[in-house]
């Protein structure tokens, strides 16, 4: 974790830097804005891991001796195969058509992307593939 | 050496070990990251092979002065599309959809990607946003013709009415959304699925570039979607945030625009350096040459990629040059230590010349050349004498079609026997490589010299007495050789799918973990992993006399231990 | 096989290749250091090649080109070394037999070198620009001439004092006559579109950006037509948006606006 946290936090720190710099420089207000947002999104996951990292001990993959025992046992619950993401995609994408082809399209789009999040909620809760 | 391979915990439990459905059926149902990565990766192949198609039809305008081959409104739509096309839809998605998606969880010994249906879900939004984009050519006003850079106010309703544009602007939004998603999904997968023992600075190099890749994703693609919505209000809502009439500043979406578009740069350029990484040392069989200058070279491409947004607008007179000179010159550092890392890794090695490594050559010297004319027009004096002429068309072509073709195709080529447990063939990628090698030699060299008598880039048609006449000629001439050349490509893929030749799980003798597994790999991806004790963990199994935990880091004393 | 057992007499000699090294690092940097000298003696000098590019017909286009002529020695310098080094190692070190070579992950001297010579040329490079920038962007408080150049989908229109304008009529493209050897300030603008304001035989182009007013001065140094193009891409008709630059002499010049002048009044 704590290298991660380090990547973050060098990038966003180094954003912030530009940011002063290019603020004192030019007082533009488009690109000061731009490099406080990218900064803030360097160092907000950036505090995030480092939270973690302080309560975390070290993982096997942090560590450089770890065998591939201590990493043994379920590593997380991963979906088998499921429509619904091509579902939500095709509601997504109809929604953003209707920007082009009216509202109309929209309604459908929502319905696709409504009846997703019920099923893909059920699926979850039934534990994996349907 | 006792143990080399050791038993892991199946993952996920025993839920997963279902019939898979087969044909059409798995293809709109999959999660898993493998057959994503392969839908990314053919359906970004093919808007390449349309956008190049495009390209023809375009060198073939400019084959002759004042040419009628295609009317200016459909020049424009072309570039446009070509443009729009080859940026969102082939090199960013060829790379972090295709192979990251693929490799990425094979080389930390990840059983799949951390959001599998969310993966599921950035494929369907890059296609339906890769098709809408293409509508654009079937409504009544045509496509979208304002240049992939779509500058306010030509991008308004009253200069560019139409549905044409309107589906520019959905189809990004969607393509943005799938890029924002893919990059959650490579930084998640980076930092909570490594295999034990697999600490950051093991990474191979290739994820290392994702990552950084990603982070830069969620820090650039938010702007361009926030970008596309006040352009659509503008459009559509009566807004006036980039119409002077009602008191906004068009330069306001260059600014926007570019806060973008620099970092997309080295989104699209970033993962092509990974995979030339990747490529070059296995060929050498040597490890990657200084791995944390590289890491650190990387980071600073990727903090200062951002602060150079303003060098596409030193034309403007609104920006503060100085700033945004020195650091535009300043990433041409981290860019050469990436080069000479390159050079580095070949030197003292054994190099074989297989088609993927002439690939990652070619690359280079591509790269070099556009990354060299790159320098030149950092500084703005120069820049104002070449801008917008086809001195920049040169250089960022020769910048994007090194990484995001030869490199990418370095990587197609080293990774196919992965993907498809067959090999493709060796004599036709290599007369692809020559083909397109010199093809890119002759078509963009002489853009170069066009740029610098004056002319203008996105022209469709100029005077035969501006001389462009020759030199237009020979550029198009090596477009064609190009053409031909991915021609032979569909030709090598078609025949190594009729005529297979298995590929064993590791055909190159290959470094990282993704060699460690079958070709192509299982379900979960792992069977069994080996440990990892250096960043080329299948390397050190198969060459436990080499092996790079046993070596210092600086690789010198196990030297003088040879010595003694 | 000749070759094969050449290089496997080497892979003992590790010292050997050590010198070789520290030779070439030597010459690399050299090279570099004369790189960055030459690129400084072409700054005053121009009796170098042009390297296909304008001379400028201005004192301004003058200033950009001989910074071009630096910068772009110092670009073949930097890819001959690096180009050179690139070749060298495909050649020397194709495969040659079977053999395991020698696992090098880094040396720190190199990675030092390669990363200092490129900030030192850097710096160079930016106080090269830094120089000529500034001269290029000077805007002379009292110029012989100002004119107000608007660009419009798709043409140009040039104003000079006393109310004389000109714009293309019919088929022909309009004409910027300006004053050789005396400074012109051009006031830029645009009401519709970005557009850009592109005359390659000075050097220079500057966008016509709605909602900004951008200034720059012309020194023209040669007389002579030069064509003058639309570099921005700004709509259908972006190719044909054409002008032509004449510079001609004072007096030439006076005569000339003071004819247009006298059609206006008249």
């Amino acid at each position: 974790m704590r290298s991660e946290r380090s990547v973050y936090l060098m990038v966003g720190t180094f954003f912030f830097l530009i940011m002063v710099i290019y603020f004192l420089w030019s007082g533009e207000a488009s690109g000061t804005i731009m490099l406080f947002a990218a900064a803030g999104l360097g160092i907000m996951p950036g505090l995030y891991l480092a939270w973690w990292a302080r309560r975390m001990e070290l993982r096997p993959e942090d560590r450089e001796e770890a065998t591939l025992a201590e990493g043994a046992g379920p590593v997380g619950a991963f979906p088998g195969n499921t429509i619904w993401p091509f579902v939500f995609g095709m509601g997504a994408a109809l929604t953003g058509l209707s920007l082009v082809f009216g509202v109309w399209l929209a309604v459908i789009g929502l319905a696709f992307i409504i009846s997703t999040v019920l099923n893909v909620t059920l699926e979850s809760r039934r534990g994996g593939a349907v | 050496m006792t143990v080399i391979e050791e038993e892991i915990g199946h993952p996920g439990g025993e839920v997963h070990h279902e019939e898979q459905p087969r044909g059409f059926l798995l293809w709109l149902t999959s999660t898993d990251h493998k057959i994503i990565g392969k839908n990314y990766m053919y359906t970004a192949l093919v808007f390449f092979i349309i956008a190049g198609a495009m390209a023809m039809l375009i060198r073939t305008q400019l084959f002759a002065p004042n040419n009628h081959f295609v009317s200016q409104q459909t020049y424009n739509e072309l570039f446009t599309i070509h443009g729009s096309m080859m940026l969102y839809l082939f090199a960013g998605p060829f790379a972090f959809g295709g192979f990251a998606n693929y490799i990425l969880p094979l080389q930390i010994g990840a059983p799949d990607m951390a959001f599998p249906r969310l993966n599921a879900l950035s494929y369907w939004l890059y296609l339906t946003g890769g098709i809408s984009m293409l509508l654009g050519f079937f409504t009544a006003s045509g496509a979208a013709a304002f240049g992939w850079v779509s500058y306010a106010p030509l991008s308004s309703a009253t200069n560019s009415p139409g549905a044409g544009p309107d589906l520019w602007i959905v189809s990004i939004m969607l393509v943005g959304f799938s890029g924002i998603f893919t990059a959650v999904n490579l930084v998640t997968t980076t930092v909570y699925l490594r295999a034990p023992g697999m600490t950051m600075f093991r990474l191979p190099i290739f994820v290392w570039n994702m990552l950084v890749t990603a982070i830069l994703i969620l820090i650039a693609f938010p702007v361009l979607t926030a970008a596309l919505i006040m352009l659509y209000a503008d459009r559509h809502l009566g807004t006036h945030i980039y119409s002077v009439a009602g008191g906004g500043m068009p330069v306001l979406w260059q600014n926007l625009f570019w806060f973008f578009g620099h970092p997309e740069v080295y989104i699209l350029a970033l993962p092509f350096f990974g995979i030339v990484t990747e490529v070059i040392p296995v060929f050498s069989r040597k490890p990657v040459f200084g791995y944390k200058g590289l890491v650190f070279a990387t980071l600073a491409i990727a903090g200062l990629s951002t602060g150079v947004w303003a060098h596409h607008m030193f034309t403007t007179g609104t920006v503060l040059l100085p700033f945004f000179s020195a650091l535009s010159l300043l990433i041409a550092v981290p860019t050469g230590i990436k080069i000479f890392t390159w050079i580095g890794t070949m030197w003292g090695g054994q190099i074989e010349y297989k088609a993927p490594m002439l690939f990652a050559i070619g690359f280079i010297a591509i790269f070099v050349m556009g990354g060299i004319t790159g320098v030149l027009l950092a500084s703005p004096p120069i820049d104002f004498a070449t801008h917008d002429t086809y001195f920049v068309v040169a250089h960022f072509h020769q910048v994007l079609l090194g990484t995001t073709v030869f490199a990418g195709f370095a990587g197609f080529f080293y990774w196919y026997p992965k993907f498809t447990g067959r090999m493709y063939r060796e004599g036709l990628a290599k007369i692809q490589f020559w083909l397109a090698f010199i093809g890119a030699a002759v078509t963009f060299i002489p853009q170069y010299l066009l740029g610098l008598k004056g002319m203008p880039r996105r022209i469709a048609v100029y005077l035969p007495v501006d001389h462009y006449t020759t030199l237009n000629r020979i550029s198009t001439i090596g477009a064609y050789m190009m053409g031909l050349a991915f021609a032979l490509w569909i030709v090598n893929v078609w025949v190594s799918w009729r005529r297979p030749i298995p590929a064993s799980g590791n055909p190159w003798d290959g470094h990282t973990l993704e060699w460690a597994t079958s070709s192509p790999p299982t379900h979960h991806n792992f069977d069994r992993l080996p440990p990892v004790r250096s960043a080329r963990p299948v390397w050190d199994m198969n060459h436990p006399e080499f092996a790079d935990y046993k070596t210092s880091h600086s690789g010198q004393a196990a030297d003088r231990e040879r010595q003694q | 096989m000749g070759l094969g057992i050449v290089r496997s007499g080497k892979a003992n000699a590790g010292v050997g290749m050590h010198r070789k090294v520290k030779l070439r690092f030597f010459t690399m940097r050299n090279v570099n250091i004369a790189g960055l000298v030459l690129g400084a003696v072409v700054l005053s000098s121009c009796n170098l090649p042009t390297f296909w590019a304008y001379k400028g017909a201005t004192t301004q286009g003058q200033n950009e080109f001989h910074l071009w002529q630096g910068f772009i020695i110092t670009a073949i310098f930097v890819a001959a070394i690096t180009y050179g080094a690139l070749v060298f190692a495909m050649a020397r070190f194709r495969k040659r037999g079977d053999q395991v070579p020698k696992q090098t992950h880094s040396n720190i001297k190199w990675e030092l070198i390669y990363t200092i010579v490129p900030v030192l040329i850097v710096i160079g490079l930016f106080a090269a620009t830094f120089v000529s920038e500034d001269k290029i962007d000077a805007v002379s408080s009292h110029p012989a001439l100002r004119v107000t150049v608007v660009g419009f989908q798709w043409g140009w229109k040039f104003e000079y004092p006393g109310g004389v304008t000109v714009v293309p009529k019919g088929s022909t493209y309009p004409t910027l006559e300006l004053p050789q050897g005396e400074t012109t300030t051009i006031k830029l603008l645009s009401n519709d579109v970005v557009h850009g304001f592109y005359i390659p035989a000075f050097n220079f182009s500057r966008y016509a950006l709605p909602g900004v007013t951008n200034y720059f001065d012309f020194t023209p140094t040669k007389a002579g037509e030069f064509s003058g193009k639309c570099s921005q891409f700004c709509g259908l008709y972006h190719a044909e948006m054409l002008f032509n630059v004449r510079v001609v002499s004072p007096s030439q010049f006076s005569s000339w606006l003071t004819s247009q002048q006298q059609k206006v009044t008249a």
